[in-house]
């Protein structure tokens, strides 16, 4: 547990860095977790290379979801779209590096798939999105 | 002030029937359980009735001509009856078993709102409603075109009584209520509710997972229509649950599912019915279960439901004057003389998943969410919340180690 809640969570989810909405933007999605009503929304805009030049996450939620999705945002930082949809669910945790129940797996993931939803430009944040 | 029931509710005796109590989260961190509003500990009575009725009796009922099923019957028609007058029901007949208390609310829908719903008809729910009483209606809505008015929640966590009076002006055909709100912990007047609906001519359906495991309800008493409950909220295995409805009225409704034992006979494009209760219990039912569901309301008489209620307002008073002694904790609801044994909290500037996961670390367990009621969430302008929720075996030691615990979220979060 002291594990879970290490500083570096508790740290990004009270003082994160890409926290904000970015208009206009080149990729924007919100999706929110229905099992216990976690929200998340991530604009991304995209240099001439078509590389990550800005990125931002609003929304609500656990500390979890929230500090995962500023260190995801941490981690896109000049990559190119191919790469985004590279992501895995295993990216995040090593981001993460801590041990997940189910339960919260799905809270560390949100950011994940309405990060991966929005690069497919598809209309929903599906578990399949972040499956390896 | 709990030490003063304790001559009525022998509490230290009562926890050694629940063998889960003495369970170990990890090693030296005992179980603290304050989730019982979701689901409820078993007796060891309730457990061994349920392995002995596998280890002795075990067959299917009705029909059979051996002992086993002889037994078997007998033994699952016992337990409806002692269920009836659990809830002082005329006759057992007028009690059919069901999956759970929403799947009882479903077959109203179904059959009754099918059959005697038209077009327009109004149907009166409470902003303070489960999914459970909100959906089916939702669904027949949009099949029948029904319109469905809901009773407004307060501030304070009570029903708009006064909205209550204007809405029967509208001559609605159903009021379908909670008894007891399965997060504000709000005990809704039942009885008068159901009076005020039957002077309109409306029909009362009582959502009372919440409240017949916790108080005496008494259906009669009530004049209530149809009553919905479970067994694993009071005591009794998961998998059961029963619909109560006055005879004349389960008498006019079509049956729900189709198969076998709900039919008296059958021929290739047609069938009859059976006679109450048994219309409504297609295919094999749970019978395990109604022999524990049967033990566990034994069970449950055998303490008296009025010491339960006075046991656990004592014990939600001191929770929520402890929780509320806390900074950063707002408890939601009504004061403790109109609740029951739940208490539904919010941690400022903490997410409840946060909260519940690290309460586990110290063995205790609460539930995190919108405890199935997202509409009652919406109306409070929160997304989730806490719930620590009592029975019979919780203790006030239990509530000192809740509110520790809240202190080392708090610690944990830098608040």
């Amino acid at each position: 547990m002291d594990d879970l809640y290490r500083e570096v969570i508790i740290d990004h989810y009270k003082n994160p860095t890409y926290r904000g909405e970015l208009d206009p933007h080149d990729i924007s999605f919100e999706d929110e977790n229905p099992l216990c009503g976690d929200q998340i929304r991530i604009d991304i805009r995209l240099d001439e290379q078509g590389k990550v030049s800005e990125a931002a996450f609003s929304g609500h939620g656990c500390a979890i979801s929230q500090a995962s999705a500023d260190l995801l945002l941490e981690s896109i930082q000049g990559k190119s779209v191919d790469e985004l949809k590279q992501l895995t669910k295993q990216d995040v945790l090593d981001l993460l590096g801590i041990e997940l129940t189910p339960v919260r797996l799905k809270c560390a993931l949100l950011s994940l798939k309405v990060l991966k939803a929005g690069v497919y430009g598809v209309n929903q944040a599906t578990d399949s999105l972040v499956e390896e | 002030m709990i030490e003063e029931t304790a001559r009525d509710l022998n509490i230290s005796r009562i926890r050694e029937d629940f063998p889960i109590l003495s369970r170990e989260i990890r090693p030296g961190v005992p179980l603290i359980y304050l989730d019982s509003t979701a689901t409820s500990q078993k007796p060891r009575q309730v457990i061994e009735a349920m392995d002995e009725y596998y280890r002795r009796s075990n067959a299917n009922i009705h029909r059979g001509l051996h002992t086993l099923a002889e037994e078997a019957t007998a033994a699952y028609e016992s337990a409806r009856e002692r269920i009836a007058r659990f809830i002082h029901a005329r006759v057992a007949r007028e009690l059919v078993y069901t999956r759970n208390a929403t799947e009882a609310i479903n077959l109203i829908a179904y059959s009754w709102g099918r059959k005697f719903l038209q077009e327009g008809d109004l149907v009166i729910l409470t902003e303070m409603e489960h999914h459970s009483n909100l959906v089916p209606w939702q669904m027949l809505a949009a099949e029948k075109n029904l319109r469905l008015e809901f009773i407004p929640v307060r501030e304070d966590g009570l029903l708009d009584l006064e909205t209550y009076q204007a809405l029967l002006e509208l001559r609605p055909k159903l009021v379908a209520f909670t008894q007891m709100s399965n997060v504000l912990g709000t005990i809704n007047p039942a009885k008068e509710l159901i009076r005020q609906a039957h002077q309109v001519g409306a029909l009362t359906l009582v959502d009372g997972a919440q409240s017949v495991p916790h108080f005496p309800v008494d259906v009669q008493d009530l004049d209530v229509d149809f009553l919905a409950f479970s067994a694993h909220k009071m005591c009794g295995p998961t998998g059961i649950g029963i619909l109560y409805g006055k005879e004349a009225l389960l008498q006019e409704m079509p049956p729900f599912l189709g198969g076998g034992d709900m039919i008296r006979k059958v021929h290739l494009r047609s069938f009859t019915p059976n006679e109450l209760p048994h219309k409504f219990e297609a295919g094999t039912p749970a019978i395990a279960e109604a022999v524990g569901f049967g033990v566990a309301v034994d069970y449950l008489a055998g303490i008296g439901l009025e010491s339960i209620a006075v046991y656990e307002k004592e014990l939600i008073a001191y929770a929520m004057e402890r929780l509320e002694e806390i900074p950063g904790v707002t408890v939601f609801g009504p004061p403790a003389e109109q609740r029951g044994g739940v208490t539904a909290f919010a941690m400022k500037d903490i997410h409840p998943h946060d909260v519940a996961q690290i309460l586990d670390t110290y063995g205790i367990a609460i539930r995190a969410g919108h405890h199935c009621a997202m509409p009652l969430h919406e109306k409070f302008k929160i997304q989730a919340t806490s719930r620590a929720s009592f029975y019979l075996y919780n203790q006030k030691e239990d509530v000192d180690r809740l509110v520790e615990a809240i202190y080392h979220v708090k610690h944990i979060f830098g608040a």
